[in-house]
């Protein structure tokens, strides 16, 4: 088991070297100009050469790369912002942590709402229990995550004025984001846990069960959950680092000062070190849940741990 | 998402315990096009989905594209008349105008971006699977490290780096949905690899390509027709999330997500600016998803048991 | 025969899979029985509805799709047709055993093989067994099954395929049930493990006095292990009778004929194999005559209208009209 961490764990310095390099590389295609961004369009062509040396944006993409994995691992320096000059790594960390606690939150409604609905419609197929929340959840999936919290706000905030529309002061103000961005979540989860649970249900070993005479509660709880919860763990996984992202537009909508709505702004302003910051920072995250995961999957599936703890 | 990988099944199936087996029957074609006329979803989701083609095909005719980008500061939140069937948004531009040349917009960039994801994923996923070995851990591992990296995440890097225009929109896209495709057909040409008409292919000296090409790829088709159309609808709302971050073609460029993303400002005093491309978008996403999924259990009815 | 002997009897079953799309008639007007302690085999192609039958004694169809249309289950005296599900259960596992077709699917992956045939024990625990006991009982059918007791920890994916329908074996006898259905217990094995596993499965049987259904496409293994013998074609019996009928007998229905025309012969010189030409009928759309008419040798007018009538002669059936218009003549 040990050995399975420690692999696991390993894999993220590739990954880590990977991202960077591919966010490195895209945010390359197009020559850019710093300096002149820094500056102004007022500095001289030389004054703006000056600068490009300085930042070390002359060099090839490949040293640069280097320069800046360079930089994160021996100082934990992100670099600094073209824009408000700031330390990357500063203005960053603040606002990531409130798009993790929202991301969070979300989670943990959607997999304790979604996981067991879904269940239960597929044990349940065809009565009301099953078509009513699929038919919702269907539709849901038609249904972008800023249209409900557009909605939401309508409703809640401009019309009742229960809840506030922007920001993110008090537990009031978490109401609605969170709200907004569970909903289409919560659906998705739905959707993948009835279809595993169906999936599983179906197999000859649930028939071996029944065949032996044991009790249909049982068949479900033990024979077939079990089986079934392994892809909802994965794609729970998955689905958290789109959420990460995704929060973006909940962050946009509400006026959340999160790391979604921090990329945008620095899109719009080319702040090059600020954008490879956040991806880098997202991907990180998320690479260290897939790994998180993969233990959960190994804790779950005997025929995974056998694989390592047999050499140990 | 894939949620099951099954090949064409019937009741059938029931009887012969999921076994293969040959009974005389009409093509396997013709069965599953007779199944999907009888699902009344999905031939619900087809009729709005043609209702929707026809209106880009029309868009000139039903309004002109001037009349939506053009703001005329006297048609501020002009409420529905003859002239503006549909109203005026905050700027005085014609809404019904945005909406049709919006729908232009959404479905070329979604339809473009479903088709060359699935052929980029499927050429990456067969070369994997087909020569096994370093050329398949290279891509996978490769694809491991990228899907490190969360799809907005890096649709968004692309589009700092290269600026919003169609095709770029496209290539980010294309980038944020081949991955599943790779596993998908990955997987399936590693189980085929090892059958015995495969082989004989081989032995009967075919080429590789030709051997992925005439006898791989037709047996993933049919998820692969499914994955195709239910991304088309997941690719819709993708664009649309796009352009309400203001991300996706820049101003004024009709779309749908910046017609929200616009019109919530001026959400009290005009709701139906909000209402209009929000109802767009879960049609055609809708619409997709209805026809999609009548196909997917067209090619396996088990899934409905 | 007296009705009394009888452990299991059935009368003109029917079964149909039904989908909002299509209607299978999966089973059509089988009557069949079975003595206690014989062995049946259950002859016939793939699809032939073998499968279905033996769910049907169980009563494990598939609950929204699968249909008993007509016919009654006698077994010991209970209608297994109409049994409350809550009497059914304790009759499952315990009273009728099923073995299934493959061992690499009828495991639970996430439990050990000791827990899966403990489930059994535990779920029909009515002498009252202490968690002592059924272990020790657990012991006792992997020793009998030939696996050391010391694996009942490990989990399906760590024992092989033989191994694995060593067990699924194990959790049928566990109970010691008075009828076991075998539902091509060796179809999945390599051929050398087919053997010993078969003659495992025969010791078993006649060590504990076991009622059997064989279901096999395999005449080989039918000669082997039974003392009566049911031939299936899509859906009905088209012959029946002791494995000495079938065997030594010269009448047969052109079907088991063309079964036996199949099979290698290693007393005679054959020239070619001969197949049965042709594909089994569309179950959703079956032939109205006889079911075996579109591909018969011997096919007759008739055949193609009426469905034949059975032809009895002592222990032996067959359902065909060359037999019965002989009989007329």
């Amino acid at each position: 088991m040990h050995r399975y961490i420690i692999k696991r764990l390993l894999f993220l310095i590739p990954t880590v070297l990977g991202v960077t390099l591919i966010i490195f590389f895209v945010m390359n295609v197009t020559p850019g100009n710093p300096g002149r961004m820094i500056l102004g369009p007022n500095a001289t062509a030389a004054e703006v050469e000056a600068m490009n040396e300085e930042l070390g944006y002359n060099n090839p993409v490949i040293v640069r790369w280097f320069n800046y994995l360079k930089g994160i691992v021996t100082e934990g320096d992100f670099g600094q912002s073209y824009t408000t000059k700031l330390n990357v790594f500063d203005e960053l960390w603040p606002r990531f942590l409130i798009t993790l606690r929202l991301a969070i939150l979300v989670l943990l409604l959607s997999v304790c709402i979604g996981v067991p609905l879904g269940i239960l419609s597929a044990v349940k197929q065809n009565s009301l229990m099953d078509t009513i929340p699929t038919m919702i959840a269907f539709f849901l999936a038609a249904v972008p995550s800023f249209v409900v919290g557009i909605l939401l706000m309508y409703v809640f905030a401009l019309k009742l004025n229960w809840f506030p529309s922007f920001g993110l002061k008090s537990t009031r103000h978490y109401v609605l984001p969170v709200i907004a961005a569970t909903i289409c979540e919560l659906s998705a989860y739905l959707r993948f846990t009835k279809s595993s649970m169906l999936e599983s249900i179906r197999q000859d070993y649930v028939r071996t069960a029944r065949a032996k005479g044991v009790a249909e509660r049982t068949v479900i709880w033990k024979h077939a959950l079990k089986n079934a919860l392994l892809p909802v763990v994965t794609s729970i996984g998955m689905r958290f680092g789109c959420l990460l992202a995704g929060m973006v537009t909940t962050e946009q909508l509400f006026s959340i000062p999160g790391v979604g709505s921090l990329i945008v702004q620095s899109i719009s302003t080319k702040d090059e070190p600020m954008v490879i910051g956040c991806a880098v920072m997202v991907s990180i995250c998320f690479t260290l849940l897939m790994i998180g995961v993969d233990l959960v999957y190994a804790f779950i599936d005997p025929r995974i741990r056998a694989k390592y703890s047999k050499r140990r | 998402m894939t949620e099951n990988n099954a090949p064409a099944r019937s009741a059938i199936d029931l009887l012969n315990d999921g076994e293969d087996i040959n009974f005389k029957r009409p093509s396997q074609v013709k069965e599953i096009l007779r199944r999907l006329k009888k699902n009344k979803g999905a031939m619900i989701g087809l009729f709005l989905l043609i209702f929707i083609i026809l209106v880009v095909i029309l868009a000139d005719v039903i309004a002109t594209y001037e009349v939506g980008v053009v703001q005329i500061p006297d048609n501020r939140l002009a409420h529905m008349s003859a002239e503006h069937p549909l109203g005026c948004d905050s700027y005085g531009r014609d809404v019904l105008s945005r909406l049709v040349h919006g729908a232009r917009n959404s479905l070329l960039v979604a339809v473009a971006a479903s088709i060359s994801s699935c052929l980029f994923g499927c050429t990456l996923g067969a070369i994997a699977g087909y020569f096994g070995g370093k050329v398949d851990m290279l891509i996978m591992r490769a694809l491991d490290i990228f899907m490190s990296i969360p799809d907005l995440l890096f649709t968004m890097v692309v589009v700092a780096a290269l600026g919003s225009s169609i095709p770029v929109l496209i290539i980010a896209m294309t980038l944020a949905y081949f991955t599943n495709y790779v596993r998908l057909v990955r997987s399936g040409v590693l189980n085929l690899v090892d059958q015995e008409y495969v082989e004989a292919a081989r032995a009967g000296g075919s080429s590789s390509a030709r051997i992925i090409i005439s006898h791989i790829i037709p047996n993933t088709l049919g998820i692969i027709l499914v994955n195709v159309t239910l991304n088309v609808s997941s690719l819709v709302i993708y664009q649309s999330t796009l352009s309400f971050i203001g991300l996706s073609l820049p101003a004024p460029a009709p779309e749908w997500g910046s017609m929200l993303a616009s019109a919530r400002v001026d959400m009290l005093r005009a709701p139906l600016l909000v209402l209009f491309p929000a109802l767009a978008i879960i049609l055609t996403a809708f619409s997709v998803n209805l026809l999609g999924d009548g196909l997917r259990d067209a090619m396996d009815p088990r899934l409905r048991n | 025969m007296n009705n009394t002997e009888k452990m299991l009897d059935i009368k003109n079953l029917s079964v149909i899979y039904k989908t909002d799309l299509e209607t299978v008639y999966a089973v059509n007007d089988v009557s069949l029985s079975l003595e206690k302690g014989a062995t049946l085999g259950l002859v016939g192609e793939t699809g032939a509805g073998k499968t279905t039958l033996a769910l049907t004694l169980m009563r494990l169809l598939p609950e929204r799709t699968g249909k008993v249309t007509n016919g009654s289950i006698t077994f010991e005296g209970d209608s297994i047709v109409d049994l409350p599900e809550a009497r059914m259960r304790k009759i499952r596992g315990d009273k009728i055993a099923m073995i299934f077709q493959d061992p690499m699917t009828s495991l639970n992956p996430v439990l050990t093989v000791g827990d899966q045939i403990a489930e059994a024990l535990i779920v029909h625990n009515e002498k009252g067994l202490t968690k002592e006991q059924i272990d020790a009982r657990v012991d006792e059918t992997l020793t009998l099954v030939g696996i050391p007791p010391a694996r009942k920890n490990d989990y399906p994916h760590q024992f092989s395929g033989g191994m694995r329908q060593r067990v699924v074996i194990a959790i049928a006898l566990s109970c010691e049930p008075d009828l076991l259905i075998a539902d091509e217990p060796t179809t999945a094995l390599d051929v050398t493990i087919q053997a010993q596993v078969l003659m495992m499965i025969r010791d078993l049987r006649d060590r504990l006095g076991t009622s059997m259904i064989m279901i096999t496409h395999d005449l080989g293994i039918v000669a082997q292990t039974c003392d009566n013998v049911a031939v299936m074609y899509a859906g009905e019996i088209i012959e029946v009778g002791t494995a000495e009928d079938i065997f030594t007998k010269s009448v047969h229905h052109p079907y088991t004929d063309g079964l036996f025309a199949s099979l290698p012969n290693l007393k005679s010189k054959t020239a070619r194999l001969q197949p049965i030409a042709g594909l089994m009928p569309d179950p959703t759309n079956l032939p109205k005559g006889c079911k075996f008419a579109p591909r018969c040798t011997k096919c007759m007018d008739i055949c193609k209208e009426v469905p034949p009538e059975v032809f009895t002669d002592g222990t032996h059936s067959i359902r065909c009209h060359l037999y019965c218009q002989g009989k007329e003549d």
